[in-house]
């Protein structure tokens, strides 16, 4: 029960890479490739994450890899914010 | 079938270790080369996690692929902008054609010769029956260094010596950034998300490197991890505008520089007036000795680390950037305040926008 829970979790998660990665080198302009990359990346490790937390051995490692999942998130996010700042600025110059 | 999984994802690893490497080195875009190597760092560090070494893997991971992707982006944003794109004339069009070919022949037969040496050596390795004499030597005495993990017994208690020098090194590397004068000014401050994410990212680097510290005498980890762990800190701050960057000033950062080393030698010709051998720890000290001296290669290694990110001995906070005198101090230092830190009105912040732009595209 478990196991099929965890494949499930583990196999969507890596729709989302797929799909992630698809639209990076699919979507025309910068701002449709990071908002691919960072929306389906978030969730994608998000469900990976859970999925691995699920066979995890003790609640120790799970809660680390909960961890390691939320600082993905404050920098993948904070840094498709930048990408998208910097590429604005250049775009329309004051 | 978990042989086959495996031998899947060894090969892939080989692949994309080989292609990242060949696209590294093909591009003409020096930034763009530098992203593909960071990416091959990561590749590698998974590479050797699956060789099992995590502690070569973690310090691939944070010297490797994150503290050299910085220094290298650094430097590349120090080049004027000319000459990092293809729009640069091509060597042999302004070189004698003729040397051209002579050297790359010359250091394409150099290479091949030590590829040969090095290959001979490894089956040489291989083929001599006393290949794990030396894992065998150190998992015996084990319990004699004060430490249960092995490879930070080799490097601070069995080997030690080499370490000692390995910081020296860093010493002198140090001393050679100081000789390049003193640093560019920093980044303009990146605006409150990048601040928000300092907030919290920075202590969490510091507890981090603090972790790896303590968890290298039973699992992998060690001063070196934690001090480029400690270093990205630094690294993160410089980049979000901050002056000081953490480091400290004056005498104070010539002694965490020197600490590495100092301690080593403290602790050395004090077991050498003792009476033991140089570094030649009693196995009950063993322990609290090498955590002695990680604690101090970690500061050592971490100020080093941000000063190379630097590129030049820090400026105290005290003197702008414009180089002005003491006495003109106040009014200028006013008005770099203003340009710096833009937050109530929409001229400055206009302004600073325009400066940002500015700053962007000269890099």
């Amino acid at each position: 029960m478990i196991d099929a829970m965890a494949s499930l979790l583990i196999v969507s998660g890596l729709g989302f890479y797929l799909a992630g990665s698809i639209g990076l080198l699919r979507l025309p302009d910068l701002y449709s490739r990071l908002h691919a990359l960072t929306k389906a990346d978030n969730l994608g490790l998000g469900l990976l994450t859970a999925g691995l937390a699920l066979h995890a051995q003790d609640l120790l490692i799970a809660l680390k890899l909960v961890l390691i999942w939320l600082a993905v998130l404050a920098a993948s996010a904070a840094s498709a914010h930048l990408i998208a700042q910097h590429a604005r600025r250049q775009e329309t110059p004051s | 079938m978990n042989t086959t999984a495996l031998l899947v994802l060894d090969v892939l690893l080989v692949f994309s270790l080989l292609s990242l490497a060949a696209a590294a080195l093909a591009t003409r875009d020096a930034r763009r080369s530098v992203i593909l190597f960071m990416a091959f760092g990561l590749v590698l560090a998974v590479a050797w996690a699956r060789l099992l070494a995590p502690d070569v893997a973690l310090a691939e991971a944070a010297i490797g692929a994150g503290l050299s992707g910085a220094l290298l982006l650094a430097a590349v944003r120090e080049q004027p902008r000319r000459a990092l794109s293809g729009d640069t004339k091509p060597i042999h069009s302004r070189n004698d054609a003729g040397l051209k070919v002579t050297l790359q022949w010359t250091v394409t037969l150099f290479c091949v010769a030590l590829a040969a040496i090095l290959a001979w050596a490894l089956t040489q390795a291989f083929d001599s029956a006393s290949k794990d004499a030396l894992a065998q030597a150190v998992s015996a005495n084990l319990a004699a260094s004060g430490v249960s993990n092995p490879v930070t017994a080799v490097l601070l208690n069995f080997r030690a010596y080499d370490t000692l020098l390995e910081l020296a090194v860093l010493l002198t590397a140090v001393l050679g950034i100081f000789a390049l004068g003193p640093a560019r000014s920093g980044y303009r401050s990146a605006g409150p998300v990048f601040d928000g994410l300092t907030r919290w990212l920075v202590p969490v680097l510091i507890l981090a490197a603090g972790y790896l510290l303590w968890v290298g005498a039973h699992a992998p980890g060690g001063a070196f991890q934690a001090g480029a762990t400690l270093a990205a800190a630094g690294v993160v701050l410089r980049l979000a505008g901050q002056r000081t960057i953490g480091l400290p000033q004056g005498h104070t950062l010539h002694i965490v520089i020197a600490a590495g080393v100092a301690m080593f030698l403290v602790v050395g010709l004090s077991l050498l007036v003792l009476g033991r051998p140089f570094l030649g720890y009693p196995p009950a000290l063993a322990g609290g000795l090498i955590l002695l001296i990680e604690c101090a290669a970690m500061l050592a290694i971490a100020a080093t680390l941000v000063l190379a990110f630097l590129g030049g001995r820090p400026q105290p906070p005290s003197v702008n950037p414009a180089g002005a005198k003491p006495g003109a101090l106040s009014i200028s230092m006013l008005r770099s305040r203003s340009r710096e830190f833009p937050s109530d009105t929409d001229s400055h912040n206009a302004e600073s926008c325009r400066g940002f732009n500015e700053e962007k595209n000269r890099c």
